[in-house]
């Protein structure tokens, strides 16, 4: 049997499903860490980045910073911080909130910086305050480019928690990781199958978010995601997702 | 720091090993990228497959992929290549939308241009487009640089070793200072590749120097340049 | 302009081609040795891929073969942390390495679940029989280092354990602490119900009974954790290693596992002298430097070899 029905058999076996320790059970802590590191990364980056794209300052300090970020291995800083920190599951948090806080940063001030200067200049014109403009006028527009980073961030997250199992923690990784040690092409194979289901089943409630979340207006007039030989100036790009660890 | 100096040797080879599985993604991950982004550029349907699957293949966790590659490329486990060709995969997928895109911001009036000074379709993309794609190409690779040195340490997972060595030894040791080391060390190496590739893209491409005056074509360019994200 | 544009794409893409091209020759793919190729007839062993274990008495023990072997005559290259038995094994077999340092009870439940010898001398000698043609274990050594069952103080003396075979008597559920591969060993979760009746989950951590099964051992994460014998932290945390009075766990002798195609006489002779030499005080002392004193496995090994003046 090759690993690919191997996985399947392992998938498709009900007993693999059941108790604690079960597939049912694994998405579940899946979902569940994934959920906490998104609130805790939107919570740190979403602020920064819209500030950041709002008043255009802290620019040459961001932008330098979150590709800083993305340089540094998961892997060490879940090792690292299990030294560091007495708690299972506070230190691959740690990790996983900080390598999910880039795109959301960029995700957010990509967005504002994208919206139409005359855009903002007419609702200062009829006197909206600085809040007003970012709250009524800047966030609303930005908000699918933001929704896009924090997009490309859940995708980053769901794969690379599955490292962390390298700790004694629960989720999809534990398949992963406790395959790996005794070489379960199966076990690892089914495990990875679930995660790559979770991630585009994520990625679809994304996408539906951001087309929900694009205003009516700005959807009429957007063109459509095809090639076009001439250029675009007002088309600015989803943030990019980076690879699963 | 004496712990460094003392296993210097070792953390040089390690080094060594770790810029040597990054440089092949990375580069092949690019060129890959260019025909390919060509390609998805051509017809809305290639479109939406290419960067479909460029998509899928993000959600893919690398360390079954390292497992499963022996098995489809008939390598050997301990194969640097297992990781190499894992962690080109991940650059294609990343470098495939930038590169569709940079090639898409050719401005059309400049490639009529060439059209009409006698460029045909192989010299006019060689010639004109690829190189005036080249600085949002550029700021792609940037970003598939940074990622593709960081991943490569999952690789000691499974006995392919590089700095990430000594994050697995260093656990196993309850030794933060090792763990530092491979963790600084890899942002080093990361930090060098990206001022190469700037420094590069500064020697190739000196047509991409921000200009003050330039339209919003260049503010696009820079945009992307200074968003990797 | 057109032209210089023209020259510097053109230099760009013969500078990716030559680096493709780089990274290509750097990964021969055709260079793949069966690795059970027929043992060499007469031509000597020139090279050896001495592979370990990821953890740090492995891996030390793969550098002492490896600079046993090339004081010998036969270049040795290390290639450390491959992970678990099972991958290992499977590096051994696709011919990745040549050679790993073993240890011969657990190694011969690898290949043989069913084994039943116990003391030293019957487990090589059932060993030698059990692995696979095409592959030998070279002489035993007198050092020893076994998967150890330990439990805290306090535990012991609440609960009355000093042996596996006490455990029935412990009415809390039982967390055992140790890497992965435990749940599914002989000598792991399997074995404690199948030989004790004793039903206990894992805690799996990576680290080879290191200082983070240690901790949650002591932390109360764990009740019970696998810590090799050769470690220093049993003595040092006053641990109580339960006694094993059904032999769950064989006699674990350190044993080189090789290719019999690269096992020629230089080769056998150097890791023989290595073998003979090699102590469980040995293993503790090594131990202690990696753990204690962070030494790199190198180092150690260096160290260990110049002391017994095997090679001089």
């Amino acid at each position: 049997m090759n690993p690919y029905s191997q996985a399947f058999a392992w998938l498709s076996d009900a007993g693999n499903w059941a108790g604690p320790g079960g597939i049912g059970w694994r998405i579940l802590e899946h979902l569940d860490y994934t959920g906490l590191t998104l609130a805790l990364a939107v919570a740190i980056a979403l602020p920064a980045g819209l500030a950041v794209g709002h008043t255009g300052r802290g620019r040459e300090i961001v932008v330098p910073f979150t590709g800083a970020l993305r340089a540094l291995p998961t892997l060490g800083l879940v090792t690292v911080l299990a030294l560091l920190v007495s708690s299972d599951l506070l230190a691959p948090l740690i990790a996983l909130v900080i390598l999910a806080l880039p795109p959301i940063i960029a995700g957010a001030y990509a967005g504002v910086q994208a919206v139409d200067r005359d855009t903002v200049d007419a609702a200062k014109a009829i006197g909206f305050t600085g809040w007003q403009v970012l709250w009524r006028v800047e966030f609303p527009l930005a908000l699918p480019l933001v929704l896009g980073g924090i997009r490309s961030a859940c995708l980053q997250v769901i794969a690379t928690w599955t490292v962390a199992a390298f700790l004694p923690l629960g989720g999809l990784g534990r398949f992963l990781i406790d395959g790996l040690a005794i070489r379960d092409y199966a076990q690892m194979l089914g495990g990875s199958l679930v995660v790559i289901a979770l991630a585009l089943a994520a990625d679809g409630v994304f996408v539906i978010a951001q087309r929900l979340a694009t205003p009516r207006g700005v959807r009429a007039a957007r063109i459509p995601d095809a090639p076009t030989t001439t250029h675009q100036p007002s088309r600015k790009e989803i943030p990019w997702p980076e690879p699963s660890a | 720091m004496t712990w460094i100096v003392a296993n210097w040797d070792q953390i040089a080879r390690y080094g060594l090993q770790h810029v040597w599985l990054s440089v092949p993604p990375i580069v092949a991950g690019t060129a890959l990228s260019i025909p390919l982004g060509q390609l998805a550029n051509r017809y809305r349907l290639s479109r939406g497959v290419l960067l479909s699957i460029g998509g899928i293949l993000y959600a893919i966790p690398s360390l079954p992929l390292f497992v499963l590659l022996p098995s489809l490329l008939g390598t050997r486990i301990l194969d640097p290549l297992n990781v190499e060709v894992a962690l080109t995969i991940y650059a294609l997928a990343l470098m495939l939308r930038a590169t569709a895109d940079a090639l898409a911001s050719v401005d059309g009036q400049v490639t009529l241009s060439a059209t009409a000074v006698g460029y045909g379709g192989w010299r006019r993309f060689w010639g004109v487009e690829l190189p005036l794609a080249g600085p949002v190409i550029l700021a792609g690779v940037r970003v598939v640089s940074a990622s593709t040195v960081s991943l490569v340490t999952v690789g000691s997972l499974i006995g392919v070793n590089s700095l990430g060595f000594f994050f697995l030894d260093g656990y196993q040791r309850y030794f933060p200072t090792e763990i530092w080391v491979g963790i600084v060390g890899t942002v080093v190496i990361a930090v060098v590749f990206d001022l190469l590739l700037v420094l590069a893209g500064r020697l190739l491409m000196p047509w991409a120097r921000p200009s003050r005056r330039a339209g919003r074509a260049t503010a696009t360019l820079l945009g992307v340049e200074a968003e990797p994200s | 302009m057109a032209r210089t544009i023209r020259l510097t794409a053109a230099a760009g893409v013969l500078a990716l081609a030559a680096a493709l091209a780089g990274c290509a020759s750097s990964n021969p793919l055709g260079d793949n040795n069966p690795a059970s190729s027929p043992p060499s007839t007469g031509a000597p062993v020139t090279s050896i891929t001495v592979g370990s274990a990821a953890f740090p008495e492995s891996e030390i023990l793969a550098y002492v073969y490896a600079d046993a072997l090339q004081a010998s005559g036969v270049a040795a290259t290390v290639t450390p942390n491959i992970g678990a038995r099972d991958a290992y094994i499977a590096a051994l077999k696709d011919g990745s390495i040549d050679l790993v340092p073993e240890y011969t009870g657990n190694l011969l439940q690898y290949f043989d679940a069913k084994a039943t010898a116990q003391s030293s001398d019957d487990v090589y000698t059932a060993l030698k029989t059990a692995v696979p043609q095409g592959y030998e274990v070279l002489d035993q050594a007198a050092a020893q280092d076994a998967d150890s069952y330990n439990v805290t103080k306090a535990f012991s003396e609440k609960w009355g354990v000093t042996s596996l075979a006490d455990l029935k008597k412990v009415t809390d559920p039982i967390t055992v602490a140790a890497n992965p591969e435990f749940q599914t060993r002989p000598y792991g979760i399997p074995g404690l119900k199948s030989v004790y009746g004793v039903s206990a989950t894992l805690l799996p951590i990576n680290d080879g009974g290191g200082p983070n099964t240690l901790k949650a051992l002591l932390d109360g994460k764990a009740q019970l954790a696998d810590i090799y014998s050769t470690t220093p932290s049993i003595t040092q945390n006053n641990l109580v290693t339960l006694a094993d009075p059904d032999h769950m766990v064989l006699a674990q002798n350190v044993v080189p596992l090789i290719n019999s195609g690269k096992a020629d006489a230089a080769v056998t002779q150097a890791l023989d002298k290595v073998q003979a030499n090699l102590t469980t005080a040995d293993l503790i002392e090594m131990n202690t430097k990696s753990s204690v004193g962070k030494e790199s496995a190198q180092n150690i090994a260096t160290e260990w070899l110049k002391q017994k003046n095997l090679f001089g």
